[in-house]
């Protein structure tokens, strides 16, 4: 299993517990120190940026337009405010070595642990002010989280979660971005059967697998998924099992209940192969199992490294996990018969 | 259950649809209304003698937007039947429960709705907006993992049935052809003069295996209305009443929305056992009096089910009591004599009650000999419901 590999990997620098250490230390710490855009907010840019994405307001580009919304003059995308902050393609350009010292010490022990592929996969912006041609724009980046190690569609990874503030040159925050990306190994000779677009590894992330709708009655299993425990609700006045969960025991109407771990072990009880319509979230042909698991209750699941043809009612299946997102990691089977026991 | 006091005391006086498109070009209201027009006038009454309203609660139009765009004046009884294509037999019940209690004379049933240019249900609910309702968080096992529409929901019995049963693809495919070859004979049907061949089906791209595409009911823009008065009423009016012989609901143990999953059984509707029973016992009649069907199929493979749960054969023969011709015109319970919702048009079944009536009257575009008694069944998959109509004694 990718996962027992993984831990292998960091074994050969030092233990899994010292990496993790050395990771941790980076939260709360300065990636890039304050640094100055390469040039000031300027008309040209603006005009290539508005005329690239098809945004033909034209409070960006004329004077007079912009005035008539009570602007004093054009002002820039708000969106924009990353691009005024970004490295050139020469090597000179952007923060100077000491001021990314830490970005580049952190990526140093993303590569040692294997991390070496990087995709981008949240980007929260909030806008203070509006920026016009002639502002300066600073930016700095502290990390604000790495997760543990996630198993992905793209790989083993770890999201880091970073906040960049950027200033103008008065020192006043403009706007701030949470910025999210997933570092991983990439996934060698296995196929990418997690995520729809396992093949597509430089383009954008993955669409998000639809949301789950969490109420109280349905949290408890989802939070113990995150720990990837396999929950199942157990009424604590007669015992019965029951799945999916409710607040109330249909067999003796108890309101109290607790929940017991699922051993991990089942049956297929009956499957289906999605081919249309397609979700972007999802490989197709998508296989979505009914297992019965061995303490009797059925959920529904997706088998991960059988092909649609391959997969027969009564098949032996065992638990797995998906860490889908850093929101949503699903119970996830694989077939029992070719597991491999190292 | 004893013989009920429903039974017989109303009947479906009037029916009225739109046509049947993909593209209505109107408002759901509209449909609704010429809906409602149609089947008022074709009961011979005037829209100010209806004073009672049922529809679905997933319709869009309600009762009193119909009521004041059509003239109908004051309303005595309104009321809804909830769990989509389940409610059409629930609608009529609740009328004709409201007729033989004198809460209403007239009950006029609807359903209207843009659902092929609209919002389209065979999308699913992948992307639904969110709430903490028990309903909405129901989806919370499914759409993470990419079980999303009504197809795949479907799929998942139909493999299980297939299995405990032997049952194919190709016996799914019979109940496509069937209805492909009915709908070919009727002009209101979409895929009128487009039947279609086993080979076809068997070649038709796979949307949730082991369902592939011509096993999936078409999307429609339309909209269907009853009329519902005392049998007594209906004598005095233009058409032969169909009689209300039974109307009931049923909604199964441990029911979920297309998903029950976690019985004993899942290759069972007994929903619609439920239902069948109700029907026969307020009735007095049996499967065997039974001369007609229209058995909801927004998917072929819980139509056997149904053959199975109604008495019309035993538990896993459906497929040969289908394979042996029984569905035909001319076979032991002609089925979907207008072409079905995979032939004539999805309306949610309610235009499959208008064909009960149709059968009932005697003018079915493939009408058999000496239908007496016609069972309409509404969704499967769902709390359900179903009416028991026959000719005036």
């Amino acid at each position: 299993m990718s996962g027992h590999q993984g831990h292998d990997d960091h074994g050969e620098h030092g233990g899994h517990d010292d990496y993790e250490a050395r990771l941790r230390a980076f939260v709360g710490g300065e990636l890039t120190a304050s640094t100055p855009g390469p040039d000031p907010v300027n008309q040209p840019m603006i005009r290539h940026w508005v005329e690239a994405m098809g945004d033909e307001n034209p409070v960006y580009v004329d004077q007079e337009a912009a005035r008539a919304t009570g602007r004093p003059g054009v002002v820039a995308p708000a969106s924009m405010v990353q691009a005024w902050t970004m490295r050139g393609y020469a090597a000179a350009s952007g923060a100077s070595p000491s001021a990314r010292r830490g970005f580049d010490e952190l990526v140093g022990l993303l590569d040692e642990g294997g991390y070496t592929s990087v995709v981008a996969t949240d980007s929260e912006l909030e806008f203070q002010r509006e920026l016009a041609p002639g502002d300066e724009v600073l930016v700095r980046e502290v990390v604000e989280e790495i997760s543990a190690e996630k198993k992905t569609g793209l790989g083993a990874g770890r999201f880091v979660t970073t906040l960049k503030t950027y200033r103008d040159q008065r020192g006043e925050v403009v706007a701030t971005q949470r910025w999210r990306t997933l570092r991983f190994r990439p996934a060698r000779s296995e196929p990418a059967a997690d995520t729809g677009t396992g093949t597509d590894t430089e383009a954008k992330p993955p669409p998000l697998r639809p949301r789950p709708a969490i109420n109280q009655d349905n949290t408890f299993w989802f939070e113990a998924a995150k720990e990837h425990s396999l929950r199942i609700q157990r009424c604590t006045t007669c015992e019965r099992l029951r799945h999916p969960p409710g607040p109330c025991c249909p067999e003796c109407g108890s309101l109290s209940w607790d929940t017991v771990e699922a051993s991990g072990h089942g049956r297929v009880y009956s499957f289906v192969v999605n081919h249309h319509p397609k979700h972007p979230a999802f490989p197709y042909p998508l296989v979505v199992a009914l297992v019965e698991l061995a303490e009797g209750t059925r959920l529904l699941t997706n088998l991960l490294d059988v092909a649609p043809e391959d997969v027969e009612i009564d098949m032996p299946v065992v638990l797995d996990w998906l860490d889908a997102d850093p929101d949503l990691s699903l119970p996830v089977f694989r077939t029992a018969v070719t597991e491999v026991h190292p | 259950m004893t013989v009920g006091a429903l039974s017989g005391h109303a009947a479906i006086a009037g029916i009225g649809a739109t046509e049947f498109s993909k593209a209505s070009g109107r408002s759901e209201l509209q449909l609704a209304c010429e809906a409602v027009l149609k089947a008022v006038a074709d009961a011979g009454l005037r829209p100010s003698d209806v004073d009672g309203l049922v529809t679905f609660t997933a319709e869009t139009s309600s009762e009193i937007h119909v009521a004041r765009n059509t003239g109908m004046g004051e309303l005595t009884f309104f009321s809804r039947v909830g769990y989509g294509g389940g409610a059409g037999g629930g609608t009529v019940q609740q009328a004709a429960m409201a007729v033989a209690t004198g809460a209403a004379e007239v009950v006029v049933c609807y359903r209207a709705f843009n659902e092929r240019s609209g919002e389209r249900y065979g999308l699913g609910q992948a992307d639904r907006p969110m709430d903490v309702s028990a309903d909405r968080a129901a989806y919370a096992w499914m759409t993470p993992y990419g079980l999303n529409t009504p197809a795949q929901w479907v799929a998942m019995f139909a493999r299980r049935y297939m299995h405990e049963h032997g049952a194919s693809t190709e016996d799914f495919g019979r109940v496509a052809v069937v209805d492909r070859k009915h709908a070919a004979n009727n002009p209101a049907a979409w895929f009128h003069g487009r039947p279609i061949t086993l080979e076809d089906h068997r070649e038709s791209r796979w949307i949730a295996e082991p369902l592939r595409l011509l096993d999936c009911c078409q999307e429609t823009d339309g909209g269907q209305a009853l009329v519902i008065v005392s049998a007594e009423r209906a004598r005095d009016l233009p058409h032969p009443p169909a009689v209300i012989r039974g109307a009931a609901q049923g909604s199964g143990t441990d029911q979920h929305m297309m998903t029950s999953y976690y019985r004993p059984s899942i290759s069972g509707i007994p929903e619609m056992g439920l239902v069948g029973r109700q029907l026969y016992a307020q009735s007095g009649l049996g499967p065997g009096e039974v001369d007609a069907a229209v058995l909801y199929d927004h998917f072929t493979p819980l139509v056997l089910p149904q053959l199975e749960e109604l008495g019309f054969c035993a538990t896993g023969e459906a497929r040969d009591f289908i394979a042996d011709g029984h569905l035909e015109v001319g076979g032991r319970l002609p089925t979907n004599t207008h072409g079905g919702q995979l032939g004539e048009a999805y309306l949610h079944g309610m235009n499959g009650v208008a064909e009960g009536v149709r059968l009932i009257r005697g003018t079915s575009v493939n009408q058999p000999a000496d239908v007496r008694h016609a069972l309409v069944t509404a969704g499967t998959g769902v709390p359900t419901s179903a009416v028991l109509l026959g000719v005036d004694h």
